[in-house]
C-alpha cells in the first residue's frame, strides 16, 4: 500500500482547471520529485495534499497510509504525519528560531537541526524568525524546522529557490536526511541535479503528470520543452 | 504584613524581582495609593518624591554625564479594591546622562482604581533614557489606567520606551504621549496590549520631529478578544530635513473585539519623509496554516502568534 496514494484529483479555480484527474502514489522512505514550468499546478497539489483553506479538491481521493483524509484539517493530516515547508515560508513576530524548532516537540536539539541545514547554532538560535532574516535563511530554517517534526511526508516546494547555487548541496544534504531518516518527501523544484536525487519523479503540465519514471528520464523530457498536453510541440507554458 | 511587603508580595508573584529593594546599588521608589513607602537614590541620580492629597508627587534628575549602571526601579500600586492614585513626574536627563527606568504598575484587586501618571521629561543633548513599564492587573477589570507624557529630546538626544499590559484585564487605558524631537534626536514608542472581556483601549502617540535628522518610530501591537475595542492613533510630524518618521500598528482581533488604527503623517520640510502601516484583522491565514502543519491546533497556533506579537523580543 502506497504511503500516499492520489486518484483522480480534480480541483477548479472559477472556471479554470488547475488539477484535473490527477494521479500519483509515493511509497514509504521514496523521495519523489515533480517538476514542471510556472502555472502547471504544483503548489497548487502541495496547498491540496496540506488540506489548506480554499483547497478542498473538486472530486477525486487522496489516501494516506489508506486512511481518506478528505475531512482532515490541517493539523489533523500534520498529525498523522504530513507536513510542508512552504514555497515562501511566512515570518513571525517575537518569535526565536530556537523556539520555532522546538514549537511542537521540545525534546528536540534545536542546534543539532541548525547544523544540519548549514547555520551556525550560536548566530541563529536566538534571532527571531521575522524579516531580519533573508529569504535563504528563512527558508534554510524552515527546513530545519520540518526535519526537527520527523514526519511521514514531507512536501517540499521549491526548497532550492532563493538559495544559492553554491549552497544547493546543502539542500540536497537535507533531502538525503529525510531519505536516511526513512521519511518520504514530495520534492516539487525546477532544479535538475536536485530532482536527480530523487528515487522516481514526474513531470506536470496543466494539471496533469505527462511524464514519470527516473529522475533521468522525466528530466531529459523536461528539458525537452515538450509535453503531451501541447501534443508534441514546444510547450506554450514555459 | 506591612504594607510594603504586600505591594512587594504581589511584584514577586508578577515575576518581579523582589530582591531589588535591598540592593544598595539599584535606585528605587516604591509608593502605594498616596503613600511613598521606600526610596533610595545613587549618586548621579536624585529623587525628589512627596505625597499629596491624591497620590505622589516625584522630581528625578540623572546629573550631567552620569551613566546610571543598573535600571531604575519604580513601583507604582493599589493593593485595595477601590481608590486613586495620581502620580506626577517630572524627569531630567541632564548633557551626556543615561538610565534605564523600570516602572512596575501593581493593581492586583482593583475593582473601582483610577492611576494616573503625569509626566513631563527632559532629556539633555547627547543623553539616552530608556522607559520600560508594565502593568500587573487582576481579572475583575475595574481599573482605569490614564498615562499622559510630554517629552522633549534635545539634540542627539534618546528616547525610547515599552510599554507593556499583556496580563489580566487592561480595565480602561487612555495613553496619551507626545514627544518634540530635536536634532539628530531618536525616538521609539513602542506598546503591547492586550484586551479581553469589555475592555478598552486608547492609544493616542505622537513625535514631533523638530530637529533635522531627527528619527521616529510608533510601534503598536494590540490583541483583542471578546468585546473588546481599541483605537489607536499614531501621530508623527516631520518637519525638518532630514527627518525621518514611521507608524507601525497591528492589532489582532477576534471574537466580537472592535480595532481602530488612525495613522496620522505629516511632513512640512520636502527633505522630511514620514511612513505608516497598519494591520487589523484576524491572524494571518499563512502564520497559522504553516503553524498547523507543524502539529499545532489552531487555538495553539493562534496563541503561538498572539504571544510572538505581544512578546518583548519583538521589539
Amino acid at each position: 500500500m502506497p504511503l500516499l496514494e492520489i486518484k483522480d484529483l480534480t480541483y477548479t479555480a472559477g472556471e479554470k482547471t488547475i488539477l484535473d484527474e490527477f494521479c500519483l502514489s509515493i511509497e514509504s522512505s521514496e523521495v519523489h520529485a515533480l517538476l514542471g514550468t510556472n502555472g502547471t499546478g504544483k503548489s497548487t497539489l502541495a496547498y491540496v495534499i496540506m488540506g489548506c483553506e480554499g483547497y478542498r479538491p473538486t472530486s477525486g481521493e487522496i489516501t494516506f497510509n489508506g486512511r481518506d483524509i478528505h475531512d482532515l484539517r490541517i493539523h489533523e493530516r500534520a498529525a498523522l504525519g504530513i507536513t510542508m515547508a512552504w514555497q515562501e515560508p511566512v515570518r513571525f513576530e517575537g518569535i526565536s528560531i530556537k523556539d520555532y524548532l522546538v514549537l511542537k516537540n521540545k525534546d528536540v536539539n534545536p542546534s543539532l537541526y541548525l547544523e544540519l541545514v548549514g547555520l551556525h547554532p550560536e548566530l541563529y538560535l536566538h534571532r527571531m524568525v521575522d524579516k531580519s532574516l533573508s529569504g535563504g535563511e528563512r527558508k534554510r530554517i524552515e527546513l530545519a524546522s520540518i526535519l526537527a517534526l520527523s514526519p511521514k511526508l514531507s512536501i517540499l516546494d521549491e526548497p532550492d529557490s532563493g538559495i544559492d547555487m553554491l549552497s544547493t548541496q546543502d539542500i540536497i544534504n537535507v533531502i538525503n536526511l529525510f531519505k536516511k531518516n526513512g521519511s518520504s518527501v514530495l520534492l516539487i523544484t525546477h532544479r535538475e541535479e536536485i530532482a536527480m536525487i530523487a528515487g522516481s519523479a514526474s513531470q506536470m503540465c496543466r494539471g496533469k503528470i505527462v511524464c514519470s519514471g527516473k529522475p533521468e528520464k522525466v528530466a531529459e523530457y523536461y528539458k525537452s520543452r515538450k509535453c503531451l498536453i501541447c501534443d508534441g510541440e514546444v510547450c506554450v507554458y514555459v | 504584613m506591612s504594607e510594603l511587603e504586600e505591594l512587594m508580595k504581589a511584584f514577586g508573584e508578577a515575576g518581579g524581582d523582589k530582591g531589588i529593594l535591598a540592593n544598595e546599588k539599584i535606585a528605587h521608589l516604591v509608593a502605594s495609593g498616596h503613600k511613598i513607602l521606600s526610596a533610595r537614590d545613587i549618586e548621579g541620580l536624585e529623587f525628589d518624591a512627596k505625597e499629596t492629597l491624591t497620590g505622589i508627587s516625584a522630581k528625578v534628575t540623572v546629573k550631567e554625564g552620569i551613566e546610571i549602571k543598573n535600571p531604575v526601579h519604580l513601583c507604582f500600586g493599589i493593593l485595595h479594591k477601590k481608590g486613586t492614585q495620581r502620580i506626577k513626574m517630572d524627569v531630567k536627563l541632564e548633557k551626556n546622562a543615561s538610565a534605564h527606568f523600570i516602572a512596575h504598575c501593581i493593581f492586583p484587586n482593583a475593582e473601582k482604581v483610577r492611576h494616573i501618571m503625569d509626566a513631563v521629561v527632559e532629556i539633555g543633548e547627547n543623553a539616552e533614557m530608556k522607559y520600560s513599564e508594565t502593568h500587573y492587573h487582576g481579572l475583575y477589570g475595574g481599573i482605569e489606567v490614564v498615562p499622559k507624557a510630554v517629552v522633549k529630546v534635545r539634540k542627539n538626544g534618546k528616547y525610547f520606551t515599552d510599554f507593556n499590559l499583556t496580563h489580566g484585564r487592561v480595565g480602561k487605558l487612555e495613553i496619551d504621549y507626545s514627544v518634540e524631537a530635536g536634532e539628530n534626536a531618536v525616538t521609539e514608542l513602542i506598546a503591547k496590549v492586550f484586551g479581553h472581556a469589555n475592555d478598552n483601549i486608547k492609544i493616542k502617540e505622537e513625535i514631533l520631529l523638530h530637529g533635522e535628522n531627527a528619527r521616529g518610530l510608533i510601534k503598536t501591537r494590540v490583541a483583542l478578544e471578546d468585546e473588546a475595542t481599541a483605537e489607536i492613533t499614531g501621530i508623527t510630524e516631520g518637519n525638518a530635513p532630514g527627518a525621518r518618521g514611521h507608524v507601525d500598528c497591528m492589532e489582532i482581533v477576534k471574537d466580537k473585539a472592535i480595532a481602530w488604527a488612525i495613522p496620522i503623517v505629516k511632513v512640512t520640510n520636502s527633505l522630511a519623509k514620514v511612513t505608516h502601516e497598519a494591520a487589523i484583522g484576524s491572524v494571518d491565514k499563512k502564520q497559522l496554516e504553516t503553524l498547523m502543519a507543524h502539529g499545532l491546533t489552531p487555538e495553539e497556533a493562534v496563541d503561538v502568534i498572539v504571544k510572538g506579537i505581544l512578546s518583548r523580543l519583538s521589539v
